[in-house]
């Protein structure tokens, strides 16, 4: 690395302020053509503002930025990508009834005579595609239609359509598959020996491991420090990122699982429209039973399915030993049954953004705390009061809009608006994905207290280490089946890896 | 786990007073401001019977306006009001005609075609999933359509009974019954908003309804409960209208759906749903009808009346009904 | 590739609405007393060229995901200003048709401003608008009527027909379709139009003139709804503020751009299929005369055919399976 040449790209003393509350905090970064720098911090560290201010989303309030030495400001995205400064956001930026081609070429489609010329457009996308690893995409499909993670391709198609010189990619692989991940990391691989600077968000710390040359630690709006990929330990990164000891993530695990009572929880042979293939498991109270596998293997279905949100699910469920429809997520939550599903999206699905945190936490126990229809607020009250102080949530008063709140305490409230229903058997969807490393240490410890109490959990992560330090029992599920189950020392990453991709060789897991 | 300065003052739970927004304090500011203007041409616009008398002729668009917030609150809007109020008001006096059975169970009969009305907008909203827009359309195009046909187009003979009569233009102690109705309907409404888990159901489903679904609530019926409600609560307004007006008209509803969403939307109540307060729904009541008396008293023409109806809403929108900037 | 499975899935929605619109003309023709001649063709045309019109107006401003209620109107208003302008020499009615589009225009492009710079709601902004547009429609013309030296020339030829045979005001019509839709279609500012309908914030990441598209929306709305206003008056030689009529305009219009496939959610439909609902939806409200029926039923059966139109898209909902797909 030449430290002497003008970096492409470089901010200096950049500030923002919401409110009162310092997002950056004369923030310094310097990215250099060529290599790929990995910015790491806790949410609400600054890292999305940050990124926001390079990409033209936001103005920055004091601070000067330099392209190849040459002082810049971006009055809107259009203007940074016309720059070179691309960003593929963790908020798809895709238009869901565009085709695939439509999107690459959205910000400077083809013309001829003035009109789009749909040729060039659709040589340009599957150009693009290719590049990015998704040739198997037809361009003129609806991006609605595609999965989840054909369209973190088609947006990553999308970005190197605009010819960057400078790629920033916020939490870009979150939502892909293993083998996709593979992919893309050699295409970002190739645009790093091509030339191009890539900045690089992730919290899946061996990803950065993999990808990055240099590494960036904010904390609190502040850059805390610069080095070289791999001159830290894991541990040392994330005492950094925390700016705390850190110490014993996962809290012990107890053994107080009931094994004489019949299982709170049995499913039978569920299958469901060839997304589930007769999937059979138990929870018992006190257990906190893991689903492992590769992202999209049918967990979420699974988890939704024993909620009753499915419709034509074959096979059987038992609560207490006893068969039981369960025909939504009203019936799921009634006290003779008492499940919770924490859902895998707590914008859309958890939470009501402008709501305020004392009506998002109540809004699923109106049956505990209220009569005849009508809410008691004493009640109500106390429940919420009770409530914030076990999750420990961080809010100045219970009035103010759930969505003013950090991402981690967003998702303590989605996980205390359960908890206020008392339910006995807790279904979580990765409710740990996009959180900081110190409200997951609490999400664990409150996990393992909640199993103490007798609850029976079930744990969906994509995260492995979080199935190897919380679980009793692993399931992983590969092609909406039980591949194989792990228990107690059989839980290694080793395994759940191995076992993940279907290439099981029990004898090297002994 | 990091405990530091957390609840240690939770704060007390706001009550609903407590509540006014921006919104609503500026309802109320224009609504002391048309006053000023008034009185300016006649002193008479400060007296206590021309308040009495404006809150009288704003009770009916109150009522109508109170079913509208319930639906506007949710995200959805209610397009067959027109034809819901008119079926009311044609239904109740037609019922009166049957003896004195009739006479006791018009309102009621009026009310129920109104609430039978709403059920079909509620189906069609929450259980086939039409957008609101076009399915209340359609069924006011329907129940404008069976009016019609049973009126055989005329204007319809029977009139209001005496319980109507008594409810839209009698008067307890010097209070005009009508004003007594709203008042009543208004205490009802914001009970259920504020008190009740059905009013909370309104609220989250006006937010995100996948995530009030997913919490166990029950959001078809309380989408499809909110329809009916709107509907019986237009069909109630037209019951008291004829009460008013002696006789119920093919069109006496038609002037009632613009006003009963600028109203609402006046208030403070977001059009996108999920945020709004009764007291701001009372604010633009009033202040639609006090526009509309002074622009009648000032004997502007119909023409000019439409455009500095028109624009002062676009004023008043602009001044506090814009959405948060993006940026 | 299959490229083709892709376009027709894009057409959809206009060919269900072709297919409605056949349907109903064919039953509307079978039954009619006169049968297929070209006078029945012409009359039925013209009224349907009336709402098409409107309809397209009200596409333009859908697919942005807005909605305007002022269409039905900024028509009537263009109904009473042609009423008045378009007299004289040739070149007098030229000028007249000029200034009445002129004033569509700015008619969308106030609402457009208001919706883009007032951040206002389009079904709130428009139904103030609305107001104000038709009462300054009220105030050129207080009673129905025509100005003195009205000239018919241009509407007697715009309402006849070519060849004898062709209605020369659906002519006009595909005319406006190849020289202003189709290119409007294929533009950068046509995409940015569907791009904003369908997800405005993804829009404004990607650079899209977000801004732009929306004010082109509304001042193509405004244009198109004048010009049904123009025809109006080619129509009826005079014009007329009619409250009642705007408003059935306004919600006829709705009414055929849905049964023409338009997603009032935004960035889905074209104005061909909500040309097609709006002669389809003119076609089912004529059934009734040439079955000889009272023609008060005519809402009744109107609001009936809407509400089955419409309830058969809820024939989706069986298919559903995650009934939290029901939400999105």
């Amino acid at each position: 690395m030449d430290d002497d040449a003008v970096p492409i790209f470089r901010m200096e003393a950049i500030s923002k302020r919401y409110g009162g509350v310092h997002a950056l905090d004369h923030a310094d970064l310097v990215v250099r053509a060529g290599r790929v720098h990995a910015i790491l911090g806790e949410n609400g560290a600054g890292k999305s503002t940050l990124i926001k201010i390079m990409s033209g989303v936001v103005a920055p309030d004091e601070g000067r930025m330099l392209l190849d030495g040459q002082e810049v400001s971006f009055a809107n995205p259009a203007a940074a990508n016309a720059a070179g400064i691309v960003c593929i956001f963790q908020e798809l930026s895709l238009i869901p009834d565009l085709s695939v081609a439509d999107n690459i070429v959205i910000s400077n489609p083809p013309t001829r005579f003035g009109m789009i010329d749909r040729k060039a457009q659709q040589a340009i996308a599957m150009a693009a595609l290719e590049r990015a690893g998704g040739g198997d995409i037809h361009p003129m499909e609806l991006v609605k239609d595609l999965p989840l993670s054909r369209r973190q391709i088609v947006e990553i198609a999308k970005a190197l359509a605009r010819k960057p010189r400078v790629l920033i990619l916020d939490e870009a692989t979150s939502a892909l598959t293993a083998a996709d991940v593979e992919t893309v990391f050699g295409v970002l691989k190739r645009l790093r020996s091509e030339g191009i600077a890539l900045l690089y968000i992730s919290h899946r710390m061996h990803e950065i491991a993999e990808l990055a040359d240099d590494c960036t630690v904010f904390r609190n709006g502040r850059k805390i420090a610069t080095y070289p990929a791999g001159s830290k330990s894991d541990d040392e990164v994330v005492e950094l990122m925390i700016g705390r000891e850190y110490s014993s993530v996962f809290p012990p695990k107890q053994d107080n699982v009931d094994r004489v009572a019949a299982p709170v929880l049995e499913a039978r042979n569920l299958s469901w429209m060839q997304r589930l293939n007769g999937i059979s498991l138990t929870a018992r109270a006190g257990e906190v039973v893991g689903l492992g596998g590769l992202d999209g293997q049918g967990q979420r279905e699974l988890l939704l399915a024993l909620f009753g949100v499915l419709r034509g699910v074959s096979g059987e469920v038992l609560i207490d030993g006893k068969p039981r429809n369960i025909s939504g997520p009203r019936a799921a939550k009634a006290a003779d049954i008492g499940m919770a599903l924490i859902p895998e999206d707590r914008k859309t699905e958890g939470l009501m953004l402008p709501m305020s945190v004392r009506d998002n936490l109540s809004f699923a126990a109106m049956r505990q705390i209220s009569r005849g229809g009508i809410v008691d607020r004493k009640a109500e009250s106390a429940a919420i009061d009770r409530m914030m102080k076990l999750l420990a949530i961080k809010a100045a008063n219970p009035a103010i809009p759930v969505g003013a709140l950090s991402g981690g305490n967003q998702q303590k409230v989605v996980i205390a608006k359960w908890l206020m229903v008392e339910p006995r058997i807790i279904l979580l969807n990765d409710p740990t994905r996009g959180i900081d490393v110190g409200t997951k240490q609490e999400i664990y410890a409150l996990l393992r207290q909640l199993a103490a109490e007798g609850a029976a959990i079930i744990l969906y992560s994509t995260d492995y280490d979080e199935l190897i330090g919380c679980c009793d029992r692993v399931l992983v599920l590969y092609d909406g089946a039980v591949k194989r189950e792990l228990a107690g020392a059989e839980i290694t990453e080793h395994a759940l890896i191995a076992s993940a991709l279907n290439i099981d060789h029990r004898e090297s897991v002994a | 786990m990091t405990t530091d300065k957390l609840n240690t003052n939770p704060a007390p739970r706001p009550n609903w007073t407590s509540r006014i927004d921006l919104p609503v304090a500026t309802a109320f500011g224009c609504i002391i401001l048309l006053l000023l203007i008034g009185s300016l041409y006649s002193p008479n616009f400060l007296s206590p019977e021309y308040l009495l008398q404006q809150l009288k002729v704003g009770a009916f668009l109150g009522v109508i306006a109170t079913g509208m917030m319930l639906v506007i609150l949710l995200g959805q809007i209610d397009l067959s009001v027109p034809w819901a109020v008119t079926l009311g008001a044609m239904m109740a006096s037609a019922a009166t005609a049957y003896g004195p059975m009739g006479e006791v169970l018009a309102i009621p009969f009026g009310v129920l075609c109104g609430v039978l009305m709403g059920l079909v907008n509620g189906i069609g909203v929450a259980y086939l999933r039409i957008p609101s827009m076009i399915v209340t359309l359609a069924v006011n195009a329907v129940a404008q359509g069976l009016m019609v046909a049973y009126t055989g187009g005329f204007a319809p003979v029977d009139s209001a009974s005496p319980a109507m009569r008594y409810l839209a233009a009698g008067t307890i102690l010097g209070i005009p019954n009508a004003v007594i109705v709203w008042a009543i309907t208004g205490i009802l409404a914001v009970f259920l908003l504020g008190r009740t888990t059905f009013g909370r159901a309104i609220y989250g489903i006006g937010n995100k309804e996948a995530a009030a679904y997913l919490s166990g609530v029950p959001t078809q019926r309380v989408v499809m409960i909110a329809f009916a409600l709107c509907g019986g609560l237009a069909a109630f307004g037209g019951v008291l209208l004829v009460g008013y007006a002696g006789k119920a008209a093919q069109s006496m509803g038609d002037a009632y759906l613009l006003p009963a969403i600028a109203a609402v939307v006046l208030g403070g109540t977001s059009i996108l749903g999920g945020r709004g307060n009764y007291l701001g729904t009372i604010a633009g009541v009033i202040l639609i009808t006090l526009l509309q008396s002074i622009l009648s008293v000032m004997q502007i023409a119909e023409f000019g009346r439409q455009i500095i109806y028109g624009g002062v809403i676009i004023v008043m929108l602009l001044l506090y009904g814009r959405e948060k900037s993006g940026r | 590739m299959n490229g083709l499975r892709y376009r027709f899935a894009e057409q959809r929605g206009m060919l269900l609405a072709l297919a409605i619109f056949v349907l109903m003309f064919a039953l509307y023709v079978a039954n009619h007393p006169a049968g297929f001649t070209p006078n029945v063709v012409q009359t039925a045309a013209n009224k349907g060229v009336l709402l098409a019109l409107v309809a397209v107006a009200q596409t333009f401003v859908v697919l942005t995901a807005g909605i305007d209620l002022s269409v039905g109107m900024i028509f009537i208003l263009a109904n009473c200003l042609a009423s008045y302008l378009l007299v004289g020499t040739p070149i007098g009615v030229a000028l007249g048709v000029g200034g009445v589009l002129l004033t569509g225009l700015a008619c969308g492009a106030l609402n457009g401003l208001l919706v883009i710079y007032g951040r206002l709601q389009p079904i709130v902004i428009t139904i103030a608008t609305g107001a104000v547009f038709f009462g300054i429609a009220l105030w050129i013309r207080p009673y129905p009527g025509s100005a003195a030296g009205f000239s018919s020339d241009l509407a007697d030829a715009l309402t006849g027909k070519v060849f004898g045979i062709i209605p020369a005001s659906l002519l006009f019509l595909v005319v406006l379709v190849l020289v202003v839709w189709v290119p409007f279609r294929r533009s950068v500012i046509g995409r940015a139009v569907y791009a904003v309908g369908s997800s405005e914030p993804a829009a404004y990441m990607s650079g899209v003139p977000v801004m732009r598209a929306k004010f082109t929306a509304y001042m193509l709305s405004g244009l198109f709804a004048a010009m049904g206003g123009l025809f109006m008056t080619f129509f009826t030689y005079s014009g007329e503020a009619s409250l009642a009529n705007g408003n059935t305009y306004t919600l006829s219009s709705i009414a055929a751009v849905v049964l023409g496939g338009v997603s009032l959610f935004g960035g889905r439909g074209s104005a061909i299929g909500a040309i097609f609902g709006a002669l389809a939806f003119r076609a089912i409200g004529d059934l009734l005369f040439v079955f000889d029926f009272d023609p008060l039923w005519q809402p009744l059966f109107q609001g009936v055919v809407l509400l089955l139109a419409v309830s058969l898209g809820a024939a989706r909902l069986f298919q559903v399976r995650n009934r939290l797909d029901l939400f999105s």
